[in-house]
């Protein structure tokens, strides 16, 4: 990797008795890599940004600042600050953070949170272990090596006399830190790596779990807005008078990027906005099509990228190889389409000014209100609510924006909510990119070279103008440098193609298409040298022995090789430890029907994320990658046409149901290595090891996405 | 505004609503009870699925004059301290993530049983395909239904 993660060692504590009832421990935690340059203007160092209390009464009070969007953030971090601890995890309360730069960085993405967080919760709950102990030890006058600690308590071993911690608090808070404290051995972890209950499940069965669009304010108003559907458009003139007869409206209100409309109830908002009449200036990006896209990514391919690798001599190895292959693969933007859509709830007043939002960037919407607004971040408070959903979206502050221009105008609070099409067609999009492969076999079916270009936007160079070096953005390589095989001769381009379409970060970014096109074009190697696509995979995987470890667990499992029903056949693809760290195979099995479906039976997914904090956990994100995957390999696409989004719903933007879904089965492998990135690593292999196994299946080999057979 | 008479969650709810309103924002917006969720405003999703006189019906399209005198069942309405079997197997199994359809998810997984209280596999797909959950949490629905199921969902 281009840019490793280096862990921040540095750690701060500090402790404080809170109104001499209990203990306050301050920490920092660390936070680095692909969130670092989101973070990049609003560094600050030495502030604690994560607060353990305990109370007399023995309540644990975690404060957790990162967002819970599906990932099981709000249950992991608490448990493995809990382990070191020795708390009682039913004592254990999570308590969301407000935004703050007190926090550092609070951005929720690039499957960080566990593995940034790992050291200092722990070196954290070891610490506040340590002084109670001695705590506890001072009071019966003991040495600290006679008492040990169990479920939020410390116990003279000789006498079994035992203290709580709620009893211990108020006297810990008074001792003076240690330096260091002693951290378990894994092995005699009692709440890491069990399956521990998520602590949000039981409001999220009976409906009293508190997304975004749920909050209510009293005297709060409803708004609805309306965007140039092209992009980069703007209102040239509108007529206000049918909307502002519509039951319930109040105001019709023109905003930056659109108008919206306020009224007493979301539906007469949305009625509101549907009856407004406006005439868009639709801007230098009305002809923008799919087709002239695709044909600037096709005349950009021809000439030579940026390296990003470059290792033996690709060209020569090329034109002397026994046989050489090459081929094209293709993929589409695609819609993050979160279950929520976009909303957000803002109460500006003159001195303050208060948000509740569904936000993967907290100090993001801060900043935006404090833009907005002028008022400094001390009186701007943002409320992390439960996410319906991120994947990247919710790093964006658009629909923040509007709330606040409205709530402002109104003077009152405002719930701001997008309807499902202004969702779907003013996303920021996961990147379209087409891909040239070539590959070349000795006489004896070894690779010997291979050569990607890749063709796409560049995210880095959207979201900040300017950021990349020689044309060259490091994430639009990542699963495409980074390949687990040993080849003598390997070279990857980049060639930058930025279009119009706004493009962000889609859960596990460029490795959903690098891994597609790689993985795709192994197989095809692998049937042009007369391979089992496994045997030739494994032969080049020499340097990585987690990622061979990952093989043989999901071949054992999947039983790769052993005979299948008729019609089924299997398929593999490993996805390289890019960012999130982490190396996954999955081998699926499928059949195609004489309906040319493609029915997905069984897929194994084998990855080793170092040790595991929460097992269930891990095994829901591997589904969850596995599916968002698979959907977009089956059905996602997004197509402009004048300008503008084409799909709307759920009806022209279909999502994976029931009925299609396979058994799923994770296999993780054991490790004692400190924890890597669960919430995408599930991603890359998916559409790859599915078309491989259709190949398989059926002869076909699909090459663009999503999958279509003939 | 004209006003409307159902039974909601056991209860006799009298509200005033334009007509037009869909179900969905007369629960959301007007009484407060948030757990029933948009998704799409189309029907297409299941996020807003509730019970009326019993069977699932998308909220997002059903006008509330269609409601008046009908008995209307939510997420709210379904159990205390998440006792019917249906949430209890749903938290055994940890089928949500986001947690955003789950609400739609169980109310038609409530639905289902108590027209066919062991369902098969078939069964399930057939009678919860058009609930969409991004997340992906299909394999647990179908895991968590078959266990209530198991200890008696059809109530």
């Amino acid at each position: 990797m281009k840019r490793p993660f280096i862990p921040e060692r540095r750690e701060f504590f500090k402790v404080t008795s809170i109104a001499g009832a209990g203990f306050l421990l301050g920490f920092r935690l660390p936070w680095g890599g692909r969130l670092e340059a989101f973070a990049q203007d609003r560094q600050t160092a030495f502030a604690p940004n994560a607060w353990l209390r305990i109370d007399r009464n023995g309540t644990i009070a975690v404060t957790v600042a990162k967002s819970e969007m599906g990932q099981g953030v709000r249950t992991a971090l608490p448990m493995i600050l809990a382990e070191e601890l020795d708390a009682d995890w039913s004592h254990v309360k999570v308590e969301p953070a407000l935004a703050d730069k007190k926090y550092g960085d609070m951005g929720t993405g690039g499957s960080t949170s566990v593995r940034t967080s790992w050291e200092v919760l722990r070196s954290a709950g070891a610490t506040a272990r340590a002084m109670l102990v001695s705590a506890a030890a001072k009071r019966w006058g003991v040495p600290e090596s006679s008492c040990r600690t169990e479920k939020s308590s410390v116990m003279h071993v000789p006498t079994g006399r035992t203290l709580t911690y709620g009893e211990l608090a108020a006297e810990a808070a008074n001792l003076p830190v240690p330096a260091k404290a002693a951290l378990k051995n894994p092995k005699d972890f009692r709440i890491v790596g069990k399956r521990m209950p998520r602590v949000d499940t039981p409001s999220k069965v009976d409906g009293s779990a508190q997304f975004g669009i749920d909050i209510r304010i009293p005297g709060m108003l409803y708004a609805a807005v309306a965007q140039c559907p092209v992009f980069g458009g703007s209102v040239k003139s509108f007529e206000e008078k049918q909307a502002a007869s519509v039951p319930g409206v109040k105001r019709v209100l023109p905003i930056s990027g659109g108008i919206a409309v306020v009224a007493d109830s979301t539906w007469s908002a949305f009625q509101g906005r549907d009856a407004l009449r406006i005439t868009w200036d639709e801007g230098p990006n009305a002809h923008l099509s799919s087709e002239a896209i695709r044909k600037m990514f096709v005349e950009a391919s021809v000439k030579p990228g940026a390296v990003a690798v470059n290792e033996g001599d690709c060209d020569s190895a090329l034109a002397k190889a026994a046989k050489h292959i090459d081929a094209v693969y293709e993929l589409p933007f695609l819609a993050h389409a979160t279950m929520e859509p976009m909303n957000c709830v803002a109460d500006v007043k003159k001195d303050r000014c208060e948000i509740w939002a569904s936000t993967q960037d907290p100090q993001g919407f801060q900043k935006k209100a404090c833009e907005i607004t002028g008022l400094h971040e001390e009186n701007v408070v943002v409320h992390t609510t439960l996410l319906g959903g991120g994947f990247g979206r919710r790093t964006e502050t658009d629909a923040a924006s509007q709330a606040l221009e409205v709530s402002r105008a109104m003077g009152a609070p405002v719930k701001l909510t997008w309807s499902r099409e202004e969702d779907m067609t003013h996303d920021m999009y996961r990147p379209a990119s087409y891909h040239l492969l070539s590959g070349g076999l000795d006489g004896n079916g070894r690779l010997v070279a291979f050569k990607h270009r890749i063709v796409a936007p560049s995210i880095s160079e959207s979201k900040w103008p300017g950021s990349t070096k020689e044309g060259l953005d490091p994430d639009a390589v990542e699963g495409a440098v980074n390949l687990p095989y040993a080849i003598p001769n390997f070279r990857v381009e980049y060639v930058m193609a930025n279009t119009a379409v706004p493009v962000l970060w889609w859960r596990s970014v460029y490795p959903s298409q690098n891994v597609f096109a790689v993985e795709s074009f192994m197989d095809e190697l692998a049937h042009a040298a007369g391979k089992d696509p496994f045997e030739f995979r494994k032969a080049l995987v020499t340097g990585m022995p987690r990622m061979r470890k990952a093989m043989d667990l999901a071949a054992a499992k999947a039983g790769w090789g052993t005979p299948l029903p008729a019609g089924h056949a299997r398929g593999i693809a490993l996805s390289p430890p890019s960012f999130f760290q982490t190396p996954v195979v999955q081998i699926a099995e499928v059949s195609v029907g004489t309906d040319r479906r493609v029915r997905l039976h069984r897929v194994v997914c084998a990855l080793d994320c170092g040790i595991v904090v929460n097992p269930d956990t891990v095994e829901a994100q591997i589904e969850g990658g596995f599916v968002y995957g698979i959907t977009a390999a089956l059905k996602g696409k997004i197509t402009v046409k004048d300008g503008r989004v084409g799909e709307m719903n759920f009806d022209d933007y279909p999502l994976l149901t029931i009925d299609e879904m396979p058994l799923v089965e994770t296999v993780i492998v054991e490790s004692g290595e400190p924890p890597t990135g669960t919430g995408e690593p599930g991603l890359p292999a998916a559409a790859p090891a599915v078309a491989n196994a259709v190949f398989a299946a059926s002869g076909q080999r699909l090459r663009t996405l999503p999958m279509k057979l003939s | 505004m004209p006003s409307f008479t159902f039974t909601l969650n056991g209860k006799r709810t009298i509200v005033d609503a334009y007509a037009g309103m869909p179900l969905l924002w007369v629960l959301r917006d007007t009484l407060g009870l948030t757990g029933t969720k948009f998704g799409c405003g189309k029907g297409l999703c299941g996020s807003c699925t509730v019970h009326i006189d019993g069977e699932t019906a998308r909220s997002c399209i059903t006008p509330i004059e269609s409601v008046a005198g009908t008995t209307v069942l939510t997420i709210e309405g379904l159990s205390l301290n998440q006792m019917h079997p249906v949430q209890s197997a749903w938290v055994q199994d940890e089928v949500p993530q986001c947690g955003y359809c789950q609400s739609g998810q169980i109310m038609a997984a409530v639905a289902l049983l108590r027209k066919h209280p062991n369902p098969t596999d078939a069964e399930i797909d057939e009678s919860m395909d058009g609930m969409l959950c991004r997340c992906g949490t299909y394999q647990r629905i179908r895991r968590a239904i078959h266990r209530a199921s198991a200890e008696g969902g059809m109530r």
